[in-house]
């Protein structure tokens, strides 16, 4: 078994969905995390705060530096993730396409090197 | 045996040993590499003891016995091979049998042009692993850097390998979507080296071959496979018109004034032959479609007797499966000349086909043909600037030379 990274991208700053539409996101995200984790392949998932709340560590010169915010300046930063297990790409693609289905963003889908525990 | 006859018999059954050996060790590269191996020893013992009495039998034979001495000197290589040394046992000599070769190559075929692979990635995987082309040959035709394309090559095995991209023939209720995948790579490689054999630059009709080659086997591999078939058919059907496409001066000859006498009868025959096949099965598809419409054009000894009634209904047909604007200019086309070209132009001017060169081409001519000669002028004049390819450039260039005359003409 192998695992899979199934990142959700989103645009940071972009308008909010409107709060009907944001219910049924959440609704179809829990559907989707219950299908997932009784077929075994759930490791773990979660959402995240908004890159605003991001601080950098990096080493310089010896010394812990600490940067606020995200590492990456891009517009499009990851807003939540999956981490699953799969027998390959196909059966991990095929979970990928019921993520992006239920969350509304495009997901990314990322091996990981090591195989699943 | 001459080492160019070696390498022919060679060519033709390096794909299957590639994916024979790939299920094998699961490993891709190691395959690639030790079929590689086993060319450079047929090089050496065929021309001496002549070919063997199964040339894929051999190469298979001798790759694998190449790759287990591998796997054994480098013991600590990666996990997979070991579990493929330890599920097979070092020893054991797998019978070759026909039936699960062609399984192998297949699988290999769909590995090759997984839509998660780059689709300029799939084309060389399947030039490299299935056809057999050297990395050299394939960045010649697709005019890159050798390193460029040695690259992508690399890039998209490693892929395969870190994502654990299948290595297996997918189940039917994915089989359509997914074998519309390899058919597309096909019909590219196809045009590739169809459009810029009409070009200046030679040594590209080796896609063509290519894409034939791998388009038969396609359909020896999945003869059930209606949409493969017609895939096949059209590019007999096309082919065929070859020795007609091109003036000596290089200029592509449009359809309608192409002699037909030079159209290839045995292309021709072998691709009706197979539309029929596809017709009687009765599972249209846009490949099977468009292999028939071509048929039509065949049938017609000259120009004037095409049955545009039937092209035009395969093109309605056809639009129900890939309702783009290019099948809808090509429609257009065939309605300038069921119907009339002033209503073909009002179907050409609803199309937003703004960057493509064809488009400017077809208006002009239109409008050429409903005597707004001024507005065909400009047409022209940007259908000249979007296409590099020089026989499509000189083709346009004629038409415009034509139409000015006949403007001076009219002014006169």
């Amino acid at each position: 078994m192998n695992q899979y990274l199934l990142s959700v991208h989103m645009v940071e700053g972009a308008a909010p969905p409107s709060p009907e539409v944001m219910q049924k996101m959440f609704a179809d995200v829990d559907a989707f995390n219950q299908v997932l984790q009784k077929s075994g392949a759930w490791i773990f998932a979660g959402g995240l705060q908004p890159v605003t709340s991001a601080t950098v560590v990096r080493i310089k010169e010896g010394e812990v530096l600490f940067t606020d915010g995200p590492f990456s300046e891009a517009k499009e930063q990851i807003g939540g993730f999956w981490v699953i297990k799969a027998k390959d790409l196909d059966e991990a693609l095929k979970w990928a396409a019921g993520a992006t289905r239920a969350c509304g963003a495009p997901v990314e889908v990322r091996p990981f090197q090591e195989p699943a525990p | 045996m001459e080492s160019s006859e070696v390498e022919r018999v060679f060519r033709e059954c390096s794909g299957r040993a590639v994916a024979t050996l790939a299920r094998r060790f699961g490993d891709l590269s190691l395959a690639e590499e030790m079929v590689q191996e086993a060319f450079i020893q047929a090089l050496e013992h065929w021309p001496r003891e002549g070919l063997p009495a199964s040339p894929p039998g051999w190469i298979i034979t001798t790759a694998r016995r190449a790759a287990l001495d591998r796997v054994r000197r480098e013991a600590s290589r990666d996990e997979r091979q070991k579990q493929s040394l330890r599920l097979y046992g070092p020893e054991e000599s797998e019978p070759l049998d026909e039936g699960p070769m062609l399984d192998d190559e297949l699988r290999l075929m769909f590995t090759c042009c997984h839509p998660a692979l780059a689709p300029s990635a799939q084309v060389a995987l399947t030039l490299r692993l299935i056809a057999g082309l050297e990395t050299r040959e394939i960045a010649r035709a697709f005019l890159v850097p050798e390193a460029t394309m040695a690259q992508r090559l690399v890039r998209a095995k490693n892929k395969i390998r870190d994502a654990n991209i299948p290595y297996r023939i997918p189940p039917s209720e994915e089989l359509p979507a997914r074998l519309r995948w390899v058919l597309a790579v096909i019909y590219f490689v196809f045009n590739e080296g169809y459009v810029s054999s009409a070009g200046t630059e030679l040594g590209r009709t080796d896609l063509v071959n290519e894409a034939l080659r791998l388009a038969r086997h396609l359909v020896e591999l999945m003869p059930e496979e209606h949409e493969t078939v017609g895939l096949l058919a059209l590019l007999l059907l096309i082919e065929a018109r070859r020795p007609a496409r091109t003036a000596p001066d290089g200029t592509l000859v449009p359809l309608g004034e192409q002699d037909r006498s030079l159209w290839d009868p045995k292309l021709i025959a072998e691709g009706q032959a197979l539309v029929r096949r596809c017709l009687v099965a009765n599972q249209p598809g846009p490949y099977q479609i468009q292999a028939a419409i071509n048929a039509v054009h065949a049938d017609a000894r000259r120009a004037e007797d095409t049955a545009w009634e039937q092209i035009v209904a395969l093109y309605d047909q056809l639009l129900v499966f890939t309702p783009t604007p290019v099948v809808a200019l090509n429609r257009a086309v065939a309605v300038a000349e069921l119907r009339s070209p002033s209503e073909a132009l009002t179907l050409v001017e609803q199309l937003g086909l703004e960057p493509y060169y064809l488009f400017h081409a077809v208006r002009a001519d239109l409008l050429a043909r409903v005597g707004r000669l001024s507005e065909a002028a400009s047409a022209y004049e940007r259908a000249g600037t979007l296409t590099a390819n020089q026989a499509e450039l000189k083709l346009i260039e004629r038409r415009h030379h034509e139409l000015l005359a006949r403007a001076r003409v009219l002014a006169h």
